[in-house]
């Protein structure tokens, strides 16, 4: 049988319409996908049955998932954060500057934290050996950059649009332009993967992993904003996103440790 | 940024979650990044195993990420995991002699994975473990388990998570291969299904 796009967006439907009674029937909001997503086929096998054992991080301060691996100076250099100038020509596409703040769940910085992004050229394709995806590799272009988050929590990337790429989760299935993220906080339960979006993508009402977020207004953190601020003269279109990490973080007494 | 009215102190709403994907291999992992213990170091155990899916198979393409204490309880603040050489924009990795604690490492064509590290130490109400943190493709949001090792059954039995998750409990316990050697296989549902937690 052969998954239409038709048919995944009934599901995406139902989904967000199970969602939306959830919560006028009490229940919480839902800042993050539930893991069993069905519309995200691979999803299906991939996720617990049971539920998660809850650990009460107030009940014991020494838990070592409340303290955080440390990234220094040491591991980056300095044009890391500079996808467009790793190789010896230019890559192809719209150059973009992505930057934005680090915080935790109070709204403190997250200072001197190591950040990750991965993400296609602007043809759509990934520099991986399992993609299939016939669009042209840039050989000017790798895509992988890290920073480190400066005093304030900022992070500040330069980079190039990337594409929309197809998979094979239904026919005719699309990925909107994205950026994966991957983020370290003041506290390994904090520990973050997820994925930069770009504003009104006529593609998102199609992707089963963005719409596994249900929640409207969540759905909405995962997009960036035009910034023209942060967009520099003869060079580059800015984006901002701020990125919050959830999770418990070590007590008000550690900041600026 | 958005904020809700009620302050307090979670007043601003999380960043939502998504599947590291399929594409991340020329990217997150890195050479040596299995390897944390510093050469040559006495109290350096093998964990190792293999991340299974609902029906028994293995993925070719988890990430697995360690974090421990030394084997005196006591968390390293230690950077240099991910050491770059600043004149070529290459990887150096560890230096061999300063333990990080932290280690990252992908699952192979078979879906083993396997890392070298210390012998954790106790801390708090705890006994020794190592805190693991897995991602997938398909797995929209990450997980986390921990492994305890074997040998000190008093210590063990004093755990308090251990002592919560009843006959799973085993599911957390890594199976002594001698030598220094432990085998933990994550299995994401089903039979067996390794305990996942949550942290609040
Ligand atoms: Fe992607």
């Amino acid at each position: 049988m052969t998954l239409t796009q038709q048919d995944i967006d009934q599901e995406i439907a139902a989904e967000h319409a199970a969602y939306e009674k959830r919560v006028a029937d009490g229940a919480p909001v839902e800042h993050h996908p539930r893991r069993d997503y069905a519309p995200y086929r691979s999803s299906v096998l991939r996720h617990p049955r049971q539920p998660l054992v809850a650990i009460d991080t107030a009940r014991d301060p020494e838990l070592v998932e409340l303290r955080s691996p440390a990234f220094g100076e040491r591991d980056i250099t300095g044009i890391d954060n500079d996808l467009t100038r790793h190789h010896r020509g230019e890559p192809i596409g719209e150059r973009i500057t992505v930057s934005g703040r680090l915080l935790d769940r109070a709204g403190r910085p997250v200072r001197g934290q190591l950040v990750e992004i991965w993400q296609a050229n602007s043809a759509g394709r990934y520099a991986h050996r399992r993609e299939q995806h016939d669009a042209p590799l840039d050989p000017n272009f790798t895509g992988f950059g890290r920073t480190l988050t400066d005093t304030e929590g900022r992070y500040h990337f330069t980079t190039v649009q990337p594409g929309p790429y197809p998979w094979r989760n239904h026919v005719n299935a699309w990925r909107p332009a994205h950026i994966h993220f991957s983020v370290f906080g003041a506290a390994f339960t904090q520990r973050l993967v997820t994925q930069m979006y770009f504003p009104n993508d006529p593609l998102f009402p199609y992707d089963p992993i963005l719409q596994s977020v249900t929640d409207d207004a969540a759905r909405q953190r995962l997009v960036a904003a035009y910034d023209h601020g942060l967009s520099v003269p003869e060079f580059s279109l800015g984006y901002h996103w701020d990125i919050v990490l959830d999770g418990p973080a070590a007590t008000w007494t550690e900041e600026g440790r | 940024m958005t904020k809700t009215e009620t302050g307090g102190p979670e007043h601003v709403l999380p960043t939502p979650s998504h599947t590291v994907g399929p594409f991340y291999g020329y990217a997150l992992p890195f050479r040596g990044g299995e390897d944390i213990a510093p050469l040559g170091h006495p109290d350096t155990v093998t964990v190792h195993g293999h991340v299974l899916d609902g029906e028994g198979r293995p993925l070719p393409d988890a990430l697995v990420e360690l974090w421990g204490p030394r084997p005196d309880g006591t968390v390293p603040r230690v950077d240099g995991s991910i050491r770059r050489d600043p004149a070529t924009g290459g990887h150096l990795g560890r230096n061999g002699v300063e333990f990080t604690g932290w280690g990252r490492v992908q699952t192979d064509a078979d879906g083993h994975w396997y890392a070298r590290t210390l012998r954790p130490g106790a801390r708090g109400d705890s006994a020794p473990y190592l805190s693991v943190c897995v991602f997938a493709r398909g797995l929209l949001v990450h997980l986390f388990t921990r492994i305890y090792l074997p040998g000190d059954e008093a210590a063990l039995a004093a755990d308090p998570l251990l002592a919560r998750v009843g006959d799973r409990r085993g599911t957390l316990i890594a199976g002594d291969e001698g030598g220094g050697t432990y085998r933990f296989d994550i299995r994401l549902q089903g039979e067996g299904e390794t305990v996942f937690l949550e942290f609040r």
